[in-house]
């Protein structure tokens, strides 16, 4: 491989490790505070799986960087500006609506990404996506019941979905467009929008709900140009090893 | 059969070592002391989440996060159980919840204390588990059957958590003067409160000698806590770390350590109320929990279209 290909692929593969990352932090919150117990355990544990996957990618990028960086170095030692999760992953929680719909429309998103990148010929990656596609078919279906379960409950839920749905769709259009790394890698990333959209309108049917129409999307987080919230998140994830440099732990 | 028949049998079957089931017959005395216990158990690991779950967010490494990740769902797993345990003797989740609420029913006191390192994590997965555990182990063979054995299950996984706090104390007891302190100043703050885990002093224990003798108990309070202070003063050396206490010291004779007195002025104003986190905790369940009732209704809501819905359907 030559070395733009090779570090467009350490570009992606932290892109796959920021996005599980970000968004496992994110789903973390919940833990301890959930609605009901029963999803009180799901939601974290749908966050150790996002933080399982993070672990993998990490490794697997830094075994690409080969200077000496650990997934840990990769983790909590980059910037905010060197992050290049999307945008969708470091919205806040909000309420259950909120938190339910990011998760679902990230999940869709995943799913059909790791169905296409388990048949990658790098072999490390493409073993990843297939490993990590079973979680994400549980976090996906999971996240299906509760969008229809908020939108075909009372009132209150459907008012609070439609709130999330302007919250949050104006930043799945990121998704789909190809960053250089992805581009360069062949990664055909825009041509997954098919199949998300006909998922996404599939649940929203069921959901009694209509996927917002002509919305301005906002982009950049896959480039590490973010909104203000990553800046606190990784103040918070990374606190330690800033303030107690080189430790082991 | 006239009650005295009954409780004449029902003890009987507790002398020869025969489980209480839900369905059998018991004194409403032992039902209400079985819901007291069990659903305070319930809600102490419940409440125990939030101290550690501070620090998820923290962790210094990945490793590290989704150990303690782990750790805090298999504590809200352990509430299930139990709380399904307490559901056997006739009393709702929701019930035992409002109770918790209200502070009509408790929690382990331990939990109102606050964690303010990461060294804090281990301390809690060492000595808070470590005293949770001797409490537990004798707990698998306690007289109500759906009790102990959610308690089997439960001490597996807390001998794990343990396990994982003893190893996080111990990479910081090898670490940097930073670590070590950090360290140290755990195990200062955690020590006292550990002990008190335990419950009073024996002569001053109301609910012991009943318990004892439906051996909803089978050791008092001074025997395990006895045990848990020999086990962590031999542990501790390990860690090259010290114990808060310099009345600390092995007795011969008896063949058990001696120890310092505990502050039960500080024990009681912690039970009543009066603890570094008491109503930060309770604050936090409570928002949770009044949080979570517009989706619980929508998720009722749903699932009563979704059943009117099939119902249609087969007709």
């Amino acid at each position: 491989m030559n070395k733009m290909k090779s570090n467009s692929l350490i570009d992606f593969s932290l892109h796959l490790a920021d996005n599980a990352l970000i968004l496992g932090q994110r789903n973390a919150e919940w833990c301890g505070h959930g609605p009901v117990l029963e999803q009180d355990i799901a939601i974290t544990n749908i966050s150790l799986d996002l933080i399982g996957q993070a672990r993998s990618l990490y490794q697997y990028a830094a075994q690409l960087k080969a200077d000496g960086s650990t997934e840990d170095s990769l983790a909590y030692l980059r910037t905010e500006r060197e992050f290049r999760n999307c945008l969708l992953v470091e919205q806040p929680n909000g309420d259950w609506a909120q938190t339910m719909l990011r998760q679902f429309l990230f999940s869709s998103y995943q799913y059909y990404l790791y169905q296409y990148l388990q048949n990658n010929k790098e072999e490390t990656l493409a073993a990843i996506a297939e490993k990590s596609l079973k979680e994400v078919s549980y976090h996906l279906r999971w996240s299906s019941e509760w969008i229809i379960r908020l939108g075909d409950g009372t009132e209150e839920s459907h008012s609070r979905i439609l709130k999330a749905l302007e919250e949050l769709w104006r930043y799945t259009g990121e998704l789909f467009i190809a960053a250089p790394y992805e581009n360069d890698l062949g990664i055909a990333i825009s041509s997954l929008k098919h199949d998300w959209s006909k998922k996404v309108n599939t649940v929203f049917e069921e959901a009694t709900l209509k996927a917002p129409e002509n919305v301005f999307m906002h982009t950049g987080g896959k480039t590490g140009t973010h909104t203000e919230h990553l800046g606190f998140i990784l103040t918070e994830l990374q606190y330690i090893q800033r303030v107690y440099p080189g430790c082991e732990w | 059969m006239p009650v005295h028949e009954l409780e004449k049998s029902f003890q009987q079957k507790i002398d020869n070592e025969v489980k209480i089931e839900p369905k059998d017959w018991m004194p409403d005395a032992y039902r209400k002391t079985n819901i007291r216990q069990i659903s305070q158990h319930a809600h102490s690991e419940i409440v125990g989440m939030l101290p550690e779950g501070n620090w998820i967010s923290r962790a210094p490494s990945l490793k590290r996060k989704a150990i303690l990740l782990a750790k805090v769902q298999d504590e809200g797993g352990h509430g299930l159980y139990l709380y399904s345990a307490a559901e056997t003797l006739g009393m709702s989740r929701e019930e035992m919840i409002n109770d918790l609420h209200s502070g009509k029913a408790k929690y382990s006191s331990i939990f109102n204390y606050p964690t303010l390192t990461w060294a804090d994590i281990g301390a809690i997965g060492w000595l808070v588990d470590g005293a949770a555990i001797m409490n537990q182990v004798m707990l698998t063979r306690t007289s109500y059957g759906p009790y102990a054995r959610a308690m089997v299950r439960i001490c597996k996984e807390e001998s794990f958590h343990q396990r994982q706090g003893f190893e996080i104390l111990l990479v910081l007891s090898r670490g940097t003067a930073e670590q070590k302190g950090m360290c140290q100043d755990a195990i200062n703050r955690w020590w006292w409160p550990s002990l008190m885990m335990f419950g009073p002093k024996d002569s001053e224990s109301t609910n012991s000698d009943q318990s004892m003798k439906w051996k909803i108990k089978r050791k008092t309070n001074d025997e395990l806590r006895q045990n848990f202070v020999d086990m962590i003063a031999e542990q501790i050396k390990v860690l090259g770390m010290k114990l808060p206490d310099d009345k600390l010291k092995w007795n011969e004779s008896k063949k058990h350590y001696d120890f310092g007195e505990i502050n039960w002025d500080e024990f009681w104003q912690v039970v009543k109320g009066n603890g570094p986190c008491n109503k930060q905790r309770l604050d936090a369940r409570k928002k949770a929990w009044e949080n979570g009732e517009w989706v619980r209704e929508a998720a009722a809501a749903h699932a009563k279209k979704r059943a009117e819905r099939q119902k249609e359907k087969a007709a």
